[in-house]
């Protein structure tokens, strides 16, 4: 059985370290936040200027004034921070945020990502997408292994236009875990209990390696 | 001194002329001037250039200027949840600008610091560097115009696109306190675009929920330096676009 979006948001929440400051893209990477292990302490950035953000408020002590990037109500914990956008993209720039949980319509073999526009729909623009994939220290992303019409998502080269060049640094699926090697190149580091290689390498178009024996998820 | 203060905000927009410049400041709808968006719409300025990280909600903020067909073009970075712009924009009648957000923020920082240009890693390798982002369409639904190839540099063997900064006629603004010189405090989130706003325009015109007699000069985030129109607004909306909460337990 594959993964459900909890499961994989679970799955992501391990890459967390003590004392990471960590921006959550709109979706599934949102839900991370509920998995943040509670032997450590972490820091979650806004990009609409919010340091320390913390869960959802209460049904009645929503504020207008204090929201996420996706436009939704919050909190913030002790020790937030409130700055400009200017300023929260000053500290995305200049690599000041540990780690990035995005979202992605494609990915490619040497670590492009695409998730911003489809050629022929609805312009809807990049919002921070692009300045976080090139400013964030690490990049992981978290998404279905395949589309909609069950084509593979993992692709030689990206089809869409891209949010950004070689800069994805793991990708977590439904299916298994990847990540990119520091000399270039694919490797699929765990798999889903029940799912076999050849299944994945069916849905994913470019080539991986694998370990002799493998993690389970 | 000059006195800043204004109490009609039909008076405070009164020399807005069509085919101004306007920044607007706002993340969505949070910290959206809403007295000075309304009074820009019920005066009818014509063929705005809207400087905005997003263009409202098909109803509410800077949707009810589209809907009055009163913008010409946008500049902004998303602009997703608005079905009069996605129409406005495939029939011809919108031009869109689509920036990185960090990027469309250190535009009008630099703006309102006096630099011209600066260079930036966002979008490297994308369609912000090699151009061909759709910006407008013919009735027919065609691109006419698309986005076109920006200039590099290499730094320490890092690629760096060449942007250039953002300057307006006229900046709207919503902050939450004043003093009468117009030094700036904000509220929370509400911060976002509307403190670096200030700086980047010539024309600065600034509604708060409460005009007090002295600000701690430490609190003070934005000086009144820019600031050339103050106003106190009443009955703030302030719409929220997604409710979210969660159960007392």
């Amino acid at each position: 059985m594959s993964l459900t979006r909890e499961e994989m948001a679970q799955r992501a929440a391990k890459e967390l370290k003590d004392g990471y400051i960590i921006n959550l893209g709109i979706g599934m990477p949102t839900m991370v936040a509920n998995y943040i292990p509670k032997n450590i302490n972490v820091m979650l950035q806004s990009e609409n200027g919010i340091l320390g953000m913390g869960p959802f408020p209460y049904s009645g002590e929503e504020d207008p004034d204090l929201i996420n990037a996706g436009k939704e109500t919050i909190t913030v914990l002790e020790r937030a921070s409130y700055f400009s956008s200017a300023e929260s993209f000053s500290m995305i720039r200049n690599k000041y945020i540990d780690l990035a949980i995005l979202g992605a319509m494609q990915v490619s073999g040497s670590a492009d990502i695409a998730n911003w526009l489809i050629p022929g729909k609805m312009v809807k623009g990049m919002g921070g997408g692009m300045d976080l994939v090139a400013g964030a220290k690490r990049i992981i992303v978290i998404m279905d292994h395949c589309t909609k019409s069950n084509k593979p998502k993992i692709l030689n080269k990206c089809t869409l236009p891209l949010t950004g060049r070689n800069c994805v640094d793991l990708i977590i699926t439904n299916l298994g875990v990847f990540k990119f090697k520091k000399e270039g190149g694919l490797h699929l580091i765990e798999i889903v209990e029940n799912i076999n290689i050849e299944y994945i390498k069916k849905y994913t178009e470019c080539e991986f390696t694998i370990d002799n024996e493998i993690k389970k998820i | 001194m000059k006195n800043k203060i204004y109490s009609s905000f039909a008076n405070a927009v009164k020399d807005i002329e069509n085919n101004s410049t306007i920044m607007v400041g706002g993340f969505g709808l949070c910290g959206n001037p809403e007295n000075l968006i309304n009074a820009i719409y019920v005066k009818g300025i014509k063929n705005i250039t809207l400087i905005s990280n997003n263009c409202g909600t098909t109803k509410y903020g800077l949707g009810i200027l589209l809907n009055n067909n009163q913008i010409r073009k946008i500049i902004a970075s998303y602009v997703g949840e608005n079905t009069t712009f996605e129409n406005q924009f495939l029939s011809g009648d919108l031009e869109v600008e689509l920036v990185p957000q960090g990027t469309l923020a250190e535009k009008i920082r630099s703006g309102g610091a006096g630099i011209p240009a600066f260079y930036t890693n966002a979008g490297v390798g994308t369609l912000v560097e090699d151009g061909g982002i759709p910006m407008k369409y013919n009735k027919n639904g065609q691109i006419i115009k698309s986005s076109i190839k920006k200039e590099y540099k290499i730094f320490s063997s890092i690629k760096y696109l060449m942007e250039t900064t953002l300057k307006a006629d006229v900046a709207l603004i919503k902050a939450y306190k004043s003093d009468s010189f117009g030094n700036l405090v904000f509220r929370k989130s509400s911060r976002n675009f509307n403190s670096i706003m200030c700086s980047a325009a010539k024309n600065t015109i600034v509604e708060v929920e409460h005009i007090v007699d002295n600000i701690d000069p430490d609190e003070i985030h934005v000086s009144g330096i820019y600031v050339d129109r103050i106003l106190e607004g009443k009955n703030y909306k302030k719409r929220i676009e997604r409710l979210t909460t969660r159960e007392k337990i």
